[in-house]
């Protein structure tokens, strides 16, 4: 975690933390590996959220202190998760028909870049012959929203907020909402619309770590 | 005639036959459900070009088990499908990536979802489907788009396996199969599309009839063989994965 403290804005559990404020009451939700699994550790009350993971594994709960895990029961991520009352386990291809006929509610994934026209890419690195695809390219074309939490800027400062993906796009205008570190963002066409700052930012700040127009908050 | 029984006494014997150039399908999701012990016996066994059909190659996490990328760097693989051929997190790294980036193994990389949906489709009898998945990235380019309903989607085909390699929690004697909670995951697709499924075992292989055919998840019709997975060390179990630091 070095280095986070010294960043604007949200830390890594708070952009989980905010993103988790988003869902709505009794929504089905599939969490990404890496930061979105955080959105899990949030107190957002009961809203009654189902979590979704792609192997099957449906309504599972908090990951399980060493010594109290179960061996059989994963979530996508690999952890070592428990079970809320109500839960189910159905394959693959099951797992994968409630993704690509609408019921998903949300799904919430790191991404390299997004871009304003609702195009992200999370899939390939610059230059790689290959790349890890997983459950994105399914989740992304089906569920109702699209979240994606990601650092606002590379190491080098560009923008991961882009006019236009360079990488290969893991689908096409389908983000609704960016959560960076300053803040929470909308793919708006030639820009992204401001939906809030997060404490300390501010908009000029903003603008100037983002490589397209940012629309007023 | 005695009938032939499916239960077998070693994993070597069950994989005795894999011919050259095989498609191989394994079953597991980050643990649960992989047949560590069949991909050993197949390690052993050397069986080449063949073509593996998995989730993943393996090999991020620690302490490493038997997999696909063993077989990899064993020599035995010609090509892999699969939804990953980089781990999900650039900084992990997986120890099929640089067979595949510098042209030693083949891989043809496949969505998770579709994936799973080729080797239904092949276990049901259907050639082909169309997805709303890959639609408009580098997946789709130059291949079959239709539009239905005002939506396009992508036409995708069945995938057949010569062999499934799976791993489950109980069986009885006439091939019926029971998973417990993520183990089922891949499993009980590679061996519908399989002609040849063969299952380790955790529990003792029951008699005919003393599973509830109620809570079957895989008929025996789609299994030929079962080998019942011996106590550690002579099997291979399960274990906690390392969880890399952060």
């Amino acid at each position: 975690m070095s280095g986070t403290e010294s960043k604007p804005g949200w830390d890594r559990q708070g952009m989980a933390d905010r993103i988790a404020r988003e869902f709505g009451e009794g929504w089905i939700v599939n969490l990404g590996v890496g930061i979105p699994t955080l959105c899990s550790n949030t107190d957002i009350g009961d809203r009654g959220i189902t979590y979704h993971a792609e192997n099957g594994v449906i309504g599972y709960g908090p990951v399980l202190p060493p010594g109290q895990e179960d061996l059989h029961l994963v979530n996508a991520g690999g952890q070592n998760v428990s079970l809320n009352p109500g839960a189910a386990i159905v394959h693959h291809a099951d797992s994968f028909g409630i993704i690509r006929s609408g019921r998903i509610d949300v799904t919430v994934m790191g991404a390299y870049e997004v871009a304003c026209n609702g195009d992200f890419a999370n899939w390939k690195v610059a230059g790689a012959k290959g790349g890890g695809i997983g459950g994105a390219m399914d989740l992304a074309a089906c569920a109702k929203r699209v979240f994606i939490i990601l650092e606002h800027t590379q190491r080098n400062g560009a923008s991961r907020l882009v006019p236009r993906c360079a990488l290969p796009v893991t689908a096409r205008g389908v983000v609704t909402l960016a959560c960076t570190n300053l803040g929470l963002f909308e793919p708006a066409g030639e820009g992204f619309r401001v939906r809030e700052l997060a404490p300390g930012v501010h908009f000029a700040a903003a603008q100037a770590a983002t490589a397209c127009p940012l629309y007023g908050a | 005639m005695a009938r032939k029984s499916r239960v077998l006494g070693s994993f070597a014997e069950a994989v005795s036959d894999i011919a050259d150039g095989s498609v191989v399908g394994f079953g597991g999701f980050a643990g649960p459900g992989t047949p560590y012990n069949l991909t050993r016996a197949l390690l052993e066994q050397g069986a080449k070009r063949l073509t593996c059909v998995a989730n993943t190659t393996g090999g991020a996490h620690q302490p490493r088990l038997p997999d696909i990328g063993m077989l990899v760097e064993n020599g035995q693989v010609a090509k892999v499908v699969c939804s990953f051929t980089a781990a999900t997190r650039p900084t992990d790294t997986l120890p099929f990536t640089k067979y595949y980036e510098s042209g030693e193994c083949d891989a043809e990389l496949v969505p998770q979802g579709t994936l799973a949906e080729r080797l239904r489709a092949a276990g049901a009898g259907i050639p082909a489907f169309y997805t709303p998945t890959a639609v408009g990235t580098e997946l789709a380019e130059g291949r079959e788009t239709r539009v239905i309903g005002g939506r396009e989607y992508l036409l995708e085909y069945a995938l057949k396996l010569d062999v499934a390699l799976i791993r489950a929690w109980k069986a009885d004697e006439a091939g019926n199969l029971v998973f417990r909670l993520a183990q089922r995951n891949f499993c009980p697709l590679m061996a519908t599309a399989a002609t040849l499924t063969i299952v380790e075992v955790e529990e003792p292989i029951l008699p005919a009839g003393a599973l509830d055919p109620d809570l079957i998840h895989v008929s025996g019709i789609f299994v030929q063989r079962l080998v019942r997975i011996p106590p550690a060390p002579e099997g291979l179990w399960t274990v906690r994965r390392v969880e890399r630091a952060r």
